[in-house]
């Protein structure tokens, strides 16, 4: 950041040690201060000098200037995000929801499941490598800080088009940086996505979710309580990395490409997953000595946004020693310090008396840890530099009393010419060759490809419990080794959908992820989500927030699942271009026994294949049209909330019946993709007859079905059970052979299949 | 039996190999790398993972640990010692095993169900299995090209010091597709791929890694190697 001189905080006070002191504050309330280069705005600065009733000092105003950017004050979302909690469907399962570090939720048996997905979109992009990796190490702090065990992480990619010379080098950087951190940091990597857009040329999406694992009495809070209570700084040295990564990186729109991305490149973070992995079980032997009043981790806005967070949510007060931080880089003063955003450090608030057994456990991972302060009864958060005061403010005004803007929303006009230009007028495939070739295109568009190159670059195994990972539908894990209890994790999104409609979008994004989660056997339980929207400062772009969030809250309600946390990052666009709005959802499930998942492999000789659904010819958005004619228009699937909880139960009492052995959520490419799919991962083959025009089934897109193998001799009972949920079955054929065989259309060699399908990423990234 | 699994920071695989051993019959051990004891354990594993953040030479600083210079005279003497994947390369570093794992040919993280074919049942750790065994095992590592002088490779072979080899494409260049080797004894053995997540069809792609792990738990006069 000493490049920038952005941060005076060196600038000469009236205190020995040179730094703006609250005294010198108030004596010099004319001095000029960098506020808009902070990111702050002129109104936001005014506010700030009438709540401290002189002008902040450098040090408050780094405070302020992070923890009110968009990225930690949510100013732009709250509104909406308000909306989403008001609806939300009531749950005995949520133990600890929205606004918390993560949402956490009972799966039985004593056990709670924590889980979150947040973005490191820009910072993948400036630095790939590390962008990336510290994005994974950020969530994964987010669910230690609630007493939990991390024990996997999913990843939710989008990049510009996959032969753009840019997106190979993003790509490989991002995929190796995720490599790097979750296999060092030994978590298991079981699922996520990755697709390809021109929008997302100067804006990749990196989104990083992590699960743990708690028992219900080690549920831990992010409070600072107790006067007297001693406030502990542990894990990595601060250093000047990711200064400002909050406000000045995650809060702004990139400017010209290449000259921005270098500019802020010291705003991204460098990543040490030893150092975390040291920290994760330090953390874990905390919590079981029973010696954590209070915890909070490190991410976005450092020690301002842990000290703040942790007294407006404790006692009120805090009094910390700024200069007893320890520093990679002894010329940092306090503004760098508070804006620092290093990895991998962590908060702790204990009772004196448990001072030194804290210490000897931190000294038994290596772990530096520093008494940095005391938890006070004077309701402000007071910081000191070698005595002087820098920082005395209400912590509340940092951490939840930021500004909140109903900022101006409108349907753009250009939307009616895009619902005008329905996907159904384009030129179809003639004949049985032109499907075979259509089939072959998508298996092999980068979109739909097997995610093989990326997958194999992370470790699915370590820990042990990983039940079902890519490409299945699901990441499956065992959490309890006797009973077989176990969770299911999707994420999903579609945003050629959620362009044509943000809140039908949304919903079919949600209703996918929970058809994933269903298909596995797994019953859906909660709901997290990434929503990656352009500037919040285009009226178009705020429309589209507030449909998804509108569709996502509606969807929610409809299908009973509580939403238990999230994370918005907006300013995803390249000058005035913006990404397709993007809202990532997550769904958790709850497996009683994992030994009766289903895969989506077709594995049973002479098993029923059955299409469970409605099939409509539906092709907005599709597949289809965007690799066939790059086309985008019309209108996504039609959603029907309904039917998808109609298709979930079935697929649930299924797998617990042992009525099948194989399940398949139908989603991009339709019934042809995913019946390739289900014959390459199995091994098998099969033989089946369409009951209407071969185009619409094989490639549409309607919402709200599945193909399923059911098991020879369990025909009657999954013919009965269907009825008994009202999901239309539809027999298409049976498992067997070496072939995917389509009658009248093609039969098409598994062995071509394969090699079509594992061919294009290796092809373009290798 | 009682098997010792040394835990290091940074280990990682240290509760699979744990849960194999116990699912195989025996008593793990949890061992830690700043202790100077072994605990009298009859055998020890040293598990996968980024041992001190592997950040320099992998191993290169586990090889340093202080149970290390009790696992180290230890294993000249007998004990039965396996080092998986992270382990190997400690082993390497710790000159209990020839050669060195270097960074795979393809430059990348390799994790993928791998064919191994055992080569070698005369060691302490695969005389569960028969030779020419075809088992699959997950593969899961960034430096895991085996690399040797031609001299040692030739002795390593000849002298049945080759206990599994890759099978079909192969995964990261390692000379000769040697995926593991153990001492002259038998009683040492490194493993790139990881048969700890290899004991259940739940968990793992098979259970053909369990051999592994019966072997250090029945082990009998009759199939202890001779040191």
């Amino acid at each position: 950041m000493a490049e920038g001189g952005t941060v005076s905080s060196r600038a000469p006070g009236a205190a020995g040690t040179g730094q703006d002191t609250v005294e010198d504050a108030a004596c010099t309330p004319e001095r000029a201060q960098p506020y808009a280069e902070l990111g702050l705005g002129t109104a936001e600065y005014e506010r700030i000098v009438a709540i401290l009733g002189r002008r902040p000092t450098d040090a408050e105003l780094a405070i302020y200037s992070v923890m009110w950017s968009e990225h930690c004050s949510y100013k732009s979302s709250k509104v909406h995000l308000r909306r989403l909690a008001a609806t939300m469907a009531r749950s005995d399962a949520l133990l600890a929801g929205m606004g918390q570090n993560a949402g956490v939720v009972d799966v039985g048996h004593g056990y709670a499941v924590t889980f979150k997905i947040e973005s490191h979109n820009h910072p993948s992009y400036v630095e790939p490598h590390q962008g990336a990796a510290t994005g994974v190490g950020g969530i994964v702090r987010d669910i230690l800080a609630m007493g939990a065990r991390p024990v996997a992480v999913m990843d939710s990619l989008r990049f510009g088009p996959a032969d753009a010379p840019d997106t190979r080098r993003v790509v490989p950087g991002v995929v190796g940086g995720i490599s790097f951190y979750g296999n060092c940091l030994g978590l298991p990597n079981i699922g996520g996505e990755l697709a390809f857009d021109r929008c997302y040329a100067g804006n990749p999406l990196v989104n990083a979710l992590c699960v743990g694992v708690m028992r219900h009495q080690d549920l831990k809070s992010a409070a600072a309580s107790g006067p007297g209570n001693k406030v502990i700084l542990f894990g990595a040295h601060t250093g000047p990395d990711g200064i400002g990564g909050a406000s000045v990186l995650a809060s702004a729109t990139f400017g010209d490409a290449s000259a921005g991305s270098a500019a802020k490149r010291p705003s991204v973070q460098v990543g040490d997953p030893f150092m975390e992995k040291l920290l994760v079980e330090c953390c874990l032997e905390l919590f079981g000595a029973g010696i954590i009043t209070g915890i909070q981790d490190l991410g976005a806005a450092g020690v301002s946004c842990a000290t703040a967070e942790l007294a407006a949510a404790g006692t009120g007060g805090m009094r910390v020693e700024l200069d007893a931080v320890p520093l990679r880089d002894p010329s940092l003063g306090p503004a760098e310090i508070l804006m620092s955003e290093s990895q991998e450090r962590m908060m702790a608030v204990t009772e004196p008396g448990s001072v030194a057994e804290f210490m000897r456990i931190c000294a038994g991972w290596d772990v530096p840890a520093t008494v940095i302060g005391e938890v006070t009864g004077t309701g402000r958060l007071v910081m000191t530099w070698h005595g002087d005061v820098v920082v005395d403010i209400p912590p509340s005004t940092a951490a939840d009393e930021g500004p909140v803007y109903d900022r101006p929303a409108q349907r753009p006009a250009s939307q009616d010419a895009l619902a005008a230009d329905d996907a159904a007028a384009l030129p179809r495939p003639g004949g049985a060759a032109g499907l075979r070739d259509t089939l072959l295109a998508l298996l092999g568009s980068p979109d739909l490809a097997a995610k093989t190159w990326v997958t194999q670059q992370y470790d699915r195994y370590v820990r042990g419990n990983t039940v079902l990972a890519v490409p299945d539908d699901a990441g499956v894990l065992r959490i309890d080794e006797d009973s077989g209890l176990g969770v299911a994790l999707a994420t999903d999104g579609n945003a050629r959908y959620t362009r044509l409609d943000p809140y039908a979008g949304a919903q079919l994004a949600l209703a996918e992820a929970c058809r994933n989660v269903a298909a596995t056997g797994a019953r859906p339980l909660a709901v997290t989500n990434c929503l990656n929207f352009g500037s919040p400062e285009e009226p178009a772009v705020m429309w589209q927030f507030a449909e998804a969030v509108r569709g996502l809250a509606d969807g929610c309600a409809a299908l009973g699942l509580p939403v238990t946390g999230g994370n918005v990052s907006f300013y995803n666009q390249t000058d005035n271009a913006a990404i397709h709005p993007t809202p990532v959802v997550g769904v958790l499930g709850v497996h009683d026994d994992v030994r009766d998942r289903v895969t989506i492999g077709f594995v049973s000789p002479g098993a029923r294949v059955v299409l469970l659904g409605e099939t409509r010819p539906e092709f907005g958005g599709s597949a289809w049209a965007h690799v066939m004619h790059g086309h985008l228009g019309g209108s996504p699937p039609r959603v029907n909330l309904i039917s998808e909880r109609q298709l979930d139960h079935t697929l649930m009492a299924a797998a617990a019946g042992a009525m099948v052995d194989a399940a398949h959520d139908l989603s991009d490419g339709g019934l042809a993709v995913a019946l390739a799919e289900s014959c390459l991962r199995g091994g098998l083959g099969c033989q089946v007859r369409l009951p209407g025009d071969p185009f619409v089934w094989l490639f549409g897109e309607s919402a709200a079905r599945a193909v399923v193998a059911v098991r020879p001799g369990r025909e009657s009972a999954f013919t009965q059970l269907c009825a008994d949920h009202g999901v239309p079955a539809t027999v298409l054929g049976t498992v067997g052979g070496d072939k995917l065989d389509v009658e009248g259309c093609f039969a098409i060699p598994l062995t071509e299949l394969a090699a079509v399908h594992e061919h294009t990423l290796p092809a373009l990234f290798d | 039996m009682r098997v010792g699994i040394v835990t290091f920071p940074g280990s990682l695989d240290d509760n699979d190999a744990a849960r194999a051993v116990a699912r195989a019959g025996g008593e793990p051990v949890r061992l830690w790398h700043a202790d100077r004891d072994l605990r009298g354990v009859d055998a020890v594993i040293l598990p996968g993972g980024f041992s001190y953040g592997d950040y320099l030479r992998c191993g290169a600083i586990a090889r340093f640990a202080p149970i290390m210079s009790e696992l180290v005279p230890a294993a000249r003497v007998g004990l039965p010692v396996l080092g998986i994947c992270n382990g190997f390369q400690i082993l390497c570093e710790a000159h209990l095993l020839p050669g060195a794992l270097t960074r795979n040919a393809g430059l990348h993280f390799i994790n993928r169900d791998q064919r191994l074919r055992i080569e070698s049942t005369g060691t302490a750790w695969t005389y569960h299995y028969t030779p020419g065994q075809e088992i699959v095992v997950p593969l899961k590592s960034g430096e895991g090209r085996y690399v040797a002088s031609a001299a040692m490779l030739t002795d390593l072979t000849d002298g049945g010091r080759v206990i599994a080899r890759y099978l079909g494409r192969d995964p990261n260049g390692s000379a000769a597709g040697i995926a593991g080797v153990s001492n002259a004894a038998g009683n040492v053995v490194g493993l790139m791929p990881h048969p700890e997540h290899a004991i259940d069809t739940l968990t793992g792609p098979s259970a053909d890694g369990l051999g592994f792990f019966a072997a250090a738990v029945s082990r009998t006069t009759a199939g202890q190697v001779s040191a």
